[in-house]
């Protein structure tokens, strides 16, 4: 009986194709994979991975200031987590406070910030779960543009700066020495972290976040030792995930940013085993 | 400041934390140099290095390289860092290493030229890795990837070569040829070279300086030999090459 069941809602799935919400959510899949291919390979190789949770989280902040003035919280997560990148950058090089006490500091005051602006605000505070676990199925057309958006700036930055990045990544001192700016370079990749969790919250949400921008690349950089191979293989890994996920939280009915993470969990688990055979 | 220095350290004190890690250090080297900076582990060598590169300030004293700050010297000068300071893990090529060394040529967002490109194939010929352009760095020994980070350090066209241990990781049948190489490169530019391996010395270094926190000694390679026999109670060998004028009895241990 379970049986017919997910044969019947798999006829419902090619059904909900055809509307809006699902073309939406396939759509959120790909924009949310192109982050997660760029900039997760970065996080991944720059080992900022902690600093990048700190980010997301603070970003919760941005969220609830978007409740209290009654704008989408999408909109003012951006200058937020931005500043909160950008603040994290030159605290971690310009003060003798350790990098990850003020990440920690970072993450919880945002939190708490968000907390705060969301208890302000007037009323009841819809859809405040689904940027706290995302919601994939929910993504309106608005949001998609503003991801769309972000992904092409993402990109265009990427493109312009990539073998910068490139060697800031491997030998931050050498670079220096060559003469790259160096602290501004690594300002400007924090703040491509920040504009990635923004396209990342509607879909998983902050707390699964992370998730999505090291699990990929962890994949498949057990497989490759080109930069430019993992870019593009860790997006194309997170949207055949992404999409795989989403179909299994609609087939079971299950929440679809936890169900993503552990497919993507799964996989890791399975590839790593296969490499070690 | 004599016409031919290149670095002059002047009375420099360094600390880490309130830790002193350099007191009262002078040195001179001068065109043409090679010198060879010895010590224990944690005896300031690669802090020395890294003031001269401007990487850190020092508390007190003064340090110029070319007659200018080493901050707007440090576009000349080739550097070889330690090899445990890298993650061999990372996706990058042997190619996209060695043009590294072009960064400072070419602006930001700007694409490497074809002469760049010439330049550090010249860089991995020198050091006979050339065959290996396309290779990931994941992919090599530990004694191929020494001589891919000494090839990035030559492509800057340096006018000085700092290289931090640069014999510990070289493989033994490469030495030779590591040593050859330096001696080549002598003839043009100042190299200075940092080693906690007292034991192994080329013919080729013309100075030493013995550091342990103060500068013990600073001057001929003959003399400094004597003082860190005597310092470390151990022998010191000298490594020859080709032909020499040492002949394994004129060891300086006995």
């Amino acid at each position: 009986m379970g049986h017919r069941n997910i044969h019947l809602r798999s006829a419902l799935m090619i059904e909900a194709l055809q509307y809006e919400f699902m073309r939406n959510a396939l759509v959120a899949a790909v924009l949310v994979s192109i982050a997660c291919g760029i900039v997760g390979t970065f996080i991944v190789i720059k080992r900022i991975v902690f600093i990048s949770g700190g980010i997301t989280h603070a970003a919760f902040g941005g969220i609830g200031l978007g409740y209290l003035l009654g704008i989408n919280p999408v909109l003012t997560a951006i200058p937020f987590s931005l500043v909160s990148a950008l603040g994290i950058g030159v605290v971690s090089k310009r003060t003798k406070i350790s990098e990850d006490a003020a990440i920690g500091i970072l993450w919880t005051v945002g939190m708490a910030l968000g907390i705060l602006f969301v208890g302000l605000s007037p009323g009841y505070a819809p859809d405040l779960f689904s940027y706290l676990f995302g919601s994939i199925l929910t993504v309106p057309f608005t949001d998609i543009i503003i991801m769309l958006i972000l992904d092409l700036i993402i990109i265009a930055t990427v493109l312009l700066l990539y073998k910068e990045l490139q060697a800031l990544s491997f030998d931050e001192e050498f670079s220096e020495i060559a003469g790259v700016p160096t602290q501004t370079l690594y300002l400007v990749l924090l703040c491509l972290v920040a504009l990635s969790i923004i396209v990342l919250i509607r879909v998983v949400g902050i707390v699964l976040v992370i998730a999505l921008l090291t699990i990929p690349t962890t994949i498949v950089k057990q497989f490759t030792h080109k930069l430019r191979s993992l870019i593009l293989y860790s997006a194309i890994c997170a949207v055949i995930l992404t999409v795989a996920g989403l179909w299994f939280s609609y087939l079971f009915d299950l929440p679809s940013g936890a169900t993503i993470v552990l497919l993507l969990a799964s996989v890791f688990l399975i590839s790593a085993l296969i490499k070690r055979l | 400041m004599g016409s031919n220095d290149i670095i002059e350290i002047d009375h420099v004190y360094f600390s880490y934390d309130g830790l002193p890690v350099l007191q009262d250090v002078n040195i001179t080297i001068k065109e043409r140099d090679f010198l060879a900076i010895i010590g224990p582990n944690g005896g300031g060598k690669t802090t020395i290095l890294r003031l001269i590169l401007g990487l850190l300030e020092p508390d007190k004293g003064t340090i110029r390289v070319f007659g200018r700050t080493p901050k707007q010297a440090r576009r000349l000068i080739g550097y070889l860092p330690q090899q445990f300071t890298f993650d061999f893990d990372f996706p990058i090529s042997v190619m996209e290493i060695v043009l590294m060394g072009r960064l400072g040529k070419r602006g930001v967002g700007k694409k490497y030229t074809h002469e760049d490109i010439k330049i550090c194939l010249q860089a991995l010929e020198k050091v006979g890795m050339q065959s290996f352009k396309e290779r990931e760095i994941g992919n090599l020994s530990g004694g191929q990837r020494q001589r891919v980070l000494i090839a990035r350090a030559l492509t800057s066209e340096p006018r000085l070569l700092l290289l931090d241990e640069p014999v510990s990781s070289v493989d033994t049948q490469w030495q030779q040829s590591f040593y050859e190489l330096l001696h080549d490169l002598n003839k043009e530019i100042a190299i200075v070279l940092v080693t906690h391996d007292v034991s192994v010395i080329s013919t080729y270094i013309d100075k030493i300086a013995c550091l342990n926190r103060r500068l013990y000694y600073h001057g001929s390679k003959e003399e400094g030999i004597r003082k860190i026999s005597e310092l470390y109670e151990c022998p010191v060998h000298l490594i020859t090459h080709g032909p020499s004028q040492y002949s394994p009895e004129e060891r300086i241990d006995d």
